[in-house]
């Protein structure tokens, strides 16, 4: 911080802890430890994102569920820097696994505030139209054959259109709203 | 007995622009007698979906899952990002009763039910596992005694270890081994288990772009004539962005990264055009001339 700017106290009022919101949090999937976070840092300091960035940091986040600041946590576009690279799952000497909370915290953004990054829903409608995240080319297919590939097989559409419908992410990716990339 | 025949999860990631990749590992496979079966009707493997409902992601694997269950064979993949969410939802499958009835709940739907009857590798853990170490060094007709080599396993082999729990995911030592049986040397380096980044590149560059470049760094700085790789994504960032990573610190690296079965390829005797070495941005043509 330079001299010159004043210290600002990150201040968190009552009003904004929502106190369900941990024990909501660890019903979920790869976030039941989340209250066993006493806070050492491991995650922090080991993760490779946080090396690089001003703005990602697994210890905060696993604060700030503790701390129940849901609506800030749900619009923080950090949450979208991690690379599920499990280091500080393997880390954490509390067995969180931080990485599964941040991925809860993306499914919770889509859910509820509905917004996401273009580039997950450009992946889930190629899906959608391909059964893989690209559309492999006319070109690419003639070249499988050139170098003695054997061809891609087709998958079956209307089971991966089933399988969206039926886990509810057809209706969520219908009018969701997207950004495009986000501050480190 | 070792498991020599598997189901062939080729992904989307490496038809659509790793295809080197496949090259290389299909023909090396066949010689070393491993047989691979097309899989029919696969679909993406779920990973990159996780993000947006983990629902979602469990039900993409688990359907490629009772494809392989229904083909009563194992499943190789050769990407990490494949091998970690199928590898992952099959153990947590199999061992969670409450998940598994509410994923055959939306299988249901498209007339398939997960039983938990197969199991899921990596190439690299086919080869040491399987095919043996013995088998692979009598292959080597060709020893790369010249060149010496860094390796970068990536993350999703090695990690989580409890879904893993295969190699030491603080200091991976198959792939190095795997290295020295083609006859090269396999170097240390700094920081050699840091992800590549890639995962995020579609929202942020400027992090994996560093990321990649320290990488980079730490392997010129020991002198490595090439960085070997398992996985088309860690492949991309390292090799497709290599002039993007340059340009952007105006830095020159010129390292080659090829893709293990290139490099074990090239020790069982096999001519680099066969491998499709020529498909790699960063051309290895002062590598080649050195073995």
């Amino acid at each position: 911080m330079s001299e010159t700017q004043e210290y600002v106290p990150n201040v968190i009022k009552a009003e904004e802890m929502n106190p369900k919101f941990k024990y909501e949090m660890s019903k979920m999937h790869g976030a039941e430890k989340l209250m066993l976070c006493f806070q050492c840092g491991t995650c922090t300091a080991d993760c490779p994102i946080s090396r690089f960035s001003d703005l990602y940091r697994p210890r905060k986040i696993a604060r700030m569920v503790q701390f129940g600041l849901k609506d800030r946590l749900l619009s923080d576009d950090a949450l979208w820097l991690c690379s599920t690279c499990f280091t500080c799952v393997d880390h954490c000497p509390q067995g969180v696994e931080i990485a599964g909370i941040v991925r809860v915290l993306r499914n919770l953004t889509i859910k509820e505030r509905g917004v996401m990054p273009l580039v997950f829903k450009e992946l889930a409608s190629n899906i959608l139209k391909a059964g893989f995240v690209y559309e492999i080319p006319e070109s690419r297919r003639k070249k499988r054959t050139e170098q003695g590939l054997p061809p891609l097989p087709k998958t079956n559409l209307e089971d991966v259109a089933k399988i969206f419908e039926v886990t509810g992410s057809s209706k969520m990716l219908e009018n969701v709203k997207t950004f495009e990339k986000v501050k480190s | 007995m070792p498991e020599t025949k598997y189901l062939l999860f080729l992904g989307c990631v490496i038809p659509y622009r790793v295809s080197s990749y496949e090259v290389s590992a299909r023909k090396v496979l066949d010689k070393l007698g491993v047989e691979l079966v097309e899989m029919p009707e696969f679909n993406c493997c779920g990973f990159p979906m996780d993000p947006i409902n983990h629902d979602l992601m469990l039900t993409l694997a688990a359907r490629n899952l009772c494809i392989a269950e229904k083909q009563n064979l194992n499943i190789l993949t050769l990407c990490n990002g494949c091998f970690s969410v199928l590898n992952e939802t099959n153990k947590m499958l199999k061992e969670d009763k409450k998940l598994r009835e509410k994923v055959n709940g939306y299988l249901k739907e498209v007339g398939m039910e997960f039983k938990g009857t197969v199991d899921v590798k990596h190439l690299v853990y086919v080869l040491a596992e399987d095919v043996g170490f013995e088998k692979i060094k009598n292959a080597v007709k060709k020893p790369l005694t010249n060149l010496h080599v860094a390796q970068h396993s990536g993350c999703h082999i090695v990690r989580p270890a409890k879904y893993v729990g295969r190699d030491d995911p603080e200091n991976p030592a198959i792939l190095k081994n795997l290295i020295r049986l083609t006859g090269a040397e396999c170097l240390d380096y700094m920081d050699e288990t840091e992800c590549c980044g890639n995962p995020i590149i579609g929202v942020n560059e400027e992090v994996p772009f560093q990321m990649a470049k320290e990488k980079l760094n730490h392997v010129r700085a020991v002198k490595a004539q090439a960085l070997i790789t398992v996985c088309p994504f860690c492949h991309m960032m390292y090799d497709l962005n290599q002039p993007r990573i340059e340009r952007a610190f105006n830095e020159k690296f010129g390292i080659p990264v090829l893709h293990y079965p290139q490099l074990l390829g090239l020790a069982m005797g096999f001519a680099p055009e066969e491998l499709a070495l020529d498909e790699l941005r960063v051309k290895p043509t002062e590598l080649l001339s050195q073995i």
